[in-house]
């Protein structure tokens, strides 16, 4: 049995990485020039750590789906990174960060890893900046901040609302640079269908050319995979219509441990779902919750006449509207964290104070703000976002507040790591969203960009060389080897079982299926009884989807629906297992609501003595996955009970 | 609401391509251009014949992705909106719609409405970066930038790679895509060492692989989703002849 060893560094919690570092080992030139790396993604964690390997003069082939990497789903994150730069002089400090951070993911994180985190993220704004990212500034010419939630400080950097963007770009420039240097291959519209293991190992990737159809075969000394979250499962999320969960997936089943999978981030602020043909939902940044206030109708009554048009929200006085964040949480106010905000909301809506036509919707208000700063000074922090609410909703949030209701957003959970980011397949490093690493059972704004840039500049170059000090003999291997020859065998079996079952339904009838599952069982609040109904009921529907998918088209040419139907069959697996992990823990943390284990006020209740572990799920062939423990020890932070109020 | 479709259909990069009409109905006006397409689609599948293939990803107007040429307009009739954004409230009822690929000698289609757009990717890799090595770089604070500069910089770098600005020009030039990186990377002094040599590399590179000149027609303003200013290429006009003078001296 695989024992799960995280490997942290000895020493104190401040100079651990350091120790590491001190420590660890390192290939000559030279050497560095016979070693292959190969990275899948392009996003934030696989772009940087992909130039950064480059630059040390490693080999690097690095994939992605898109047809170009600067388009990876890390592009759309809108309102910012967190450093614990303290320019803004208000009290910040590395500890803060990692204290808030810890304390955000509700104790379920591990303490080294975030540590270093929180370390590191300073060093990444220094980087961006380098590049020439055109984050906002002050008139003096220096760097500018806000705030996100569960923070007392001014932490996040930003590019309007396009932060995600700028930083991708930069970490695009830098795998450009590379490319153009020779140290890195880049091969897009390419989909990892299946990871190579040779003796244990990770030691190359079965591709599908998204352009071609055909299979082909890349071997490596070590695979990092930054492959994204999986908040697809859902069908409707903030996620890009290509982000998915197969190469992860195929990970698992491959030995690999999948940690906490029914940690999901349900963000507070999407615009609310407006009907069954739509394909995403659409983010609205917390960032607009430093300006914006949230709130619904005091009096049902007013609320009702709301929905059925009778009354507008501009109509309601201070007094008859109920800024419900402000009075449940008066320390955090609008700021508490996601899972929090989130909750309430629903809340509200459940009681029947929703607005919107649904009732599935609560203001989000920028009156006193624009009465406070000017609409000039709104639409410079936020212009972008306000311009995208308008084109969808056509509804002027200069005017009339704007609508939103919580939506899939953000996966915590992941491909288990230890602090090396290695998984428990020797030569497999897991990077971003795609692992389960820093975030505990609920993410911090602003901080998966953090997370995913520093496991790529920062992290692997360090990690992954450490490895590859013991592999400077290794030949490289060719991909006639048999482990290739079977592996490639299995992916065509599986695509022409796709293709050959000529049912009755899209792709899409499965997916809406299933995410409809998901959202009302294993989604904002869930319970025993709803979970086992889960589980069963994603049996049947996987069953039915193997008997009754229809696939059209060719396996030899661009196929998008064959596409979608390799990720959906994976969601199909991966959604029981996200029930499975949610039914087992028996407590409410972070973005994890039990509604077994709530106060009477319906505030979140953890069970420390049982559940302060991370839940790593082994695949097992055949028979039910087998859960092993990671016991999480904090001796830097003293562990309370969350409170925001 | 009800359309008329005429999509083009190209099996390959050497099939000759062809027209083809189809019909949706019941269509809402609050749905966007590509949840339209995926109703089409599901239409199409439910007859048992092959979908139309179309890039897509982030349907949020920011990947660069989406890339449709709607009535003689890349990205459609609305202003300042990639294809994704634009929702169906902004056509008429009962209206025939054409949708095409880009069309340009540089984007190759590769099937359907979906083209190559790799020479972009070249582009930038030929220069369109600061040389600057993780690990190496000094304080965020320690080279002031004034906000003018900083915010001008920014409008560059809101380019998303998306071709339209190609795709609307006569001569298929892609002199704003270009001038957006130089004229981003020339406003700040992080990227003004290297100024000269980005600028002639990615002009050189942009000649190579097939686009046109650019004859100042703005088309590519007008279209461009992210609005940037066609200013940029001025400016990289002025790098690049500062280049070319600093070569000859
Ligand atoms: C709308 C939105 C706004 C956000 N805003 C913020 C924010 O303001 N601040 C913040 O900190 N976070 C934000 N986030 C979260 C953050 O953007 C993501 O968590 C982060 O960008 C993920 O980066 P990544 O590199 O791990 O993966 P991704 O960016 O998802 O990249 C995944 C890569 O893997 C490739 N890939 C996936 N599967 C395969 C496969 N099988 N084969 C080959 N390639 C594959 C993809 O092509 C892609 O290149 C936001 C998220 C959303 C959805
Ligand atoms: S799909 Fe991303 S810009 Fe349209």
């Amino acid at each position: 049995m695989t024992k799960l060893e995280s490997k942290i560094p000895e020493g104190p919690i401040a100079e651990k990485w350091k120790n590491y570092r001190d420590k660890q080992g390192l290939v000559n030139p030279t050497n560095k020039r016979k070693l292959d790396i190969i990275v899948v993604g392009t996003g934030l964690a696989g772009a940087s750590a992909a130039a950064s390997f480059g630059e040390l003069g490693f080999n690097v082939k690095v994939f992605c789906i898109q047809d170009s990497p600067r388009r990876a789903h890390s592009i759309a994150a809108q309102g910012g990174i967190n450093a614990a730069k303290n320019y803004q002089n208000d009290g910040d400090s590395v500890y803060r960060l990692f204290y808030d951070t810890v304390k955000g993911g509700d104790y379920r994180a591990r303490e080294a890893n975030v540590y270093r985190l929180a370390e590191l993220s300073t060093e990444i704004i220094d980087q961006a900046v380098a590049q020439g990212v055109p984050f906002a500034r002050e008139y003096g010419g220096t760097l500018d901040n806000r705030s996100f939630g569960g923070a007392l400080v001014s932490r996040t950097f930003y590019a309007k609302g396009q932060t995600g963007q700028q930083l991708l770009l930069g970490a695009y420039g830098a795998l450009s640079k590379e490319i153009n240097r020779g140290s890195v291959e880049m091969y897009s519209r390419r989909e990892m269908l299946d990871l190579v293991m040779v003796d244990g190992s990770a030691r190359g990737v079965i591709m599908r050319n998204l352009v071609t159809g055909e299979l082909e075969r890349y071997s490596a000394h070590t695979v990092v995979m930054a492959t994204g979250g999986y908040g697809n499962a859902y069908f409707l999320s903030t996620n890009a219509m290509n982000s998915n969960a197969t190469a992860a997936w195929k990970a698992y089943k491959k030995g690999a441990f999948f940690a906490n999978p029914s940690y999901t981030q349900i963000h507070p602020t999407c615009i609310p779902v407006h009907g069954d043909y739509q394909s995403k939902l659409t983010l609205m940044s917390e960032s607009l919750r430093n300006d914006g206030r949230i709130w619904v109708p005091k009096k049902k009554e007013d609320a009702e006449k709301i929905r059925k048009g009778e009354k507008k929200p501009t109509d309601l006085s201070e007094e008859e509207r109920d800024y419900y964040l402000e009075r449940r949480y008066p320390a955090f106010g609008n700021l508490v964290p996601r899972d929090v905000a989130s909750r309430a909301a629903k809340e509200r809506c459940d009681a029947g104070y929703g607005v919107g036509p649904t009732g599935l919707a609560v203001y989000l208000d920028f009156k006193d703000a624009i009465e406070r700063l000017g609409r000039d000074a709104i639409e410079t922090r936020y212009g972008n976002l306000f311009q995208m609410y308008k084109k969808i909703v056509d509804d002027d949030p200069y005017e009339t507040p704007m609508m939103i209701y919580p939506a899939v957003h953000y996966t915590m959970g992941g491909l288990w790591v230890d602090y090396e980011l290695q998984s428990t397949i020797p030569g497999l490093f897991v990077a971003g969203e795609a692992n389960f690493s820093d975030h505990g059972a609920n993410r911090l704004g602003a901080s998966a960009l953090m997370q995913g840039l520093a496991d790529g500049y920062f992290v692997l170059p360090y990690t992954v060389q450490n490895f590859l000090a013991d592999k400077i003999n290794e030949p490289r291997l060719s991909t006639d080897a048999p482990e290739f020859e079977q592996t490639e065998k299995g992916v065509r079996e599986r695509l022409e079982k796709l293709i050959n079952i000529q049912g009755e339904h899209s792709v899409d009838h499965f997916h809406k299926r299933l995410g409809k599952i998901m959202w009302d069982y294993v989604g904002m609040s869930r319970n025993k009884e709803n979970l086992e109904e889960a589980i069963s009921m994603i049996r049947d529907l996987r069953e039915e989807f193997w008997k009754d998918v229809r696939i059209p088209g060719d396996i030899h040419d661009v196929n998008s629906e064959l596409e979608k139907a390799g990720r959906v069959a994976d969601f199909l697996e991966l959604g029981e297992l996200m029930a499975k992990d949610a039914l087992e823990r028996e407590e409410s943390s972070g973005g994890h609501f039990r509604e077994e284990y709530q106060t009477p006020e319906g505030e979140a209740v953890r069970d420390d003595e049982n559940y302060m572990h991370v839940s790593a799920w082994e695949y097992k062939e055949g028979e039910q996955p087998q859960m092993h423990k990671e016991h999480l020890e904090y001796k830097d932070i003293e562990v309370k009970t969350r409170s925001y109020k | 609401m009800n359309f008329t479709l005429k999509i083009w259909r190209q099996d390959g990069p050497k099939d000759k391509g062809r027209f083809e009409k189809y019909k949706v109905s019941d269509i809402s006006a609050d749905a966007s251009f590509l949840e339209m397409l995926d109703i089409l689609n599901e239409q199409l599948v439910d007859k048992f014949q092959t979908p139309v293939e179309f890039d897509h990803d982030c349907r949020e107007g920011i990947c660069g992705t989406c890339s449709l040429y709607i009535n003689g307009r890349p990205h459609g009739p609305d202003e300042a909106v990639t294809a994704c954004q634009l929702h169906m409230r902004h056509f008429k009822d009962g209206e025939t719609i054409t949708v095409e690929p880009w069309r340009a000698t540089a984007f190759p289609v590769i099937k359907d409405l979906m083209v190559d757009r790799s020479a972009f990717d070249k582009i930038i890799q030929a220069g369109g970066y600061v040389s600057v090595n993780t690990g190496s770089a000094p304080d965020a604070n320690s080279i002031p930038v004034t906000k003018k500069d900083a915010d001008l910089a920014f409008e560059g770098a809101a380019c998303i790679g998306c071709g339209a600005c190609v795709a609307a020009c006569k001569n298929a030039s892609a002199s704003l895509f270009v001038a957006a990186k130089i004229s981003q990377m020339a406003l700040l002094p992080q990227g003004k060492v290297e100024a000269k040599e980005r600028a002639e590399a990615m002009i050189a590179k942009m000649d190579e692989l097939g686009f046109g000149n650019c004859s100042n027609t703005y088309a590519c303003e007008a279209e461009c989703p992210k609005e940037i200013s066609v200013s940029h290429i001025a400016r990289m006009n002025r790098e690049f002849l500062n280049a070319k003078k600093d070569s000859e001296k």
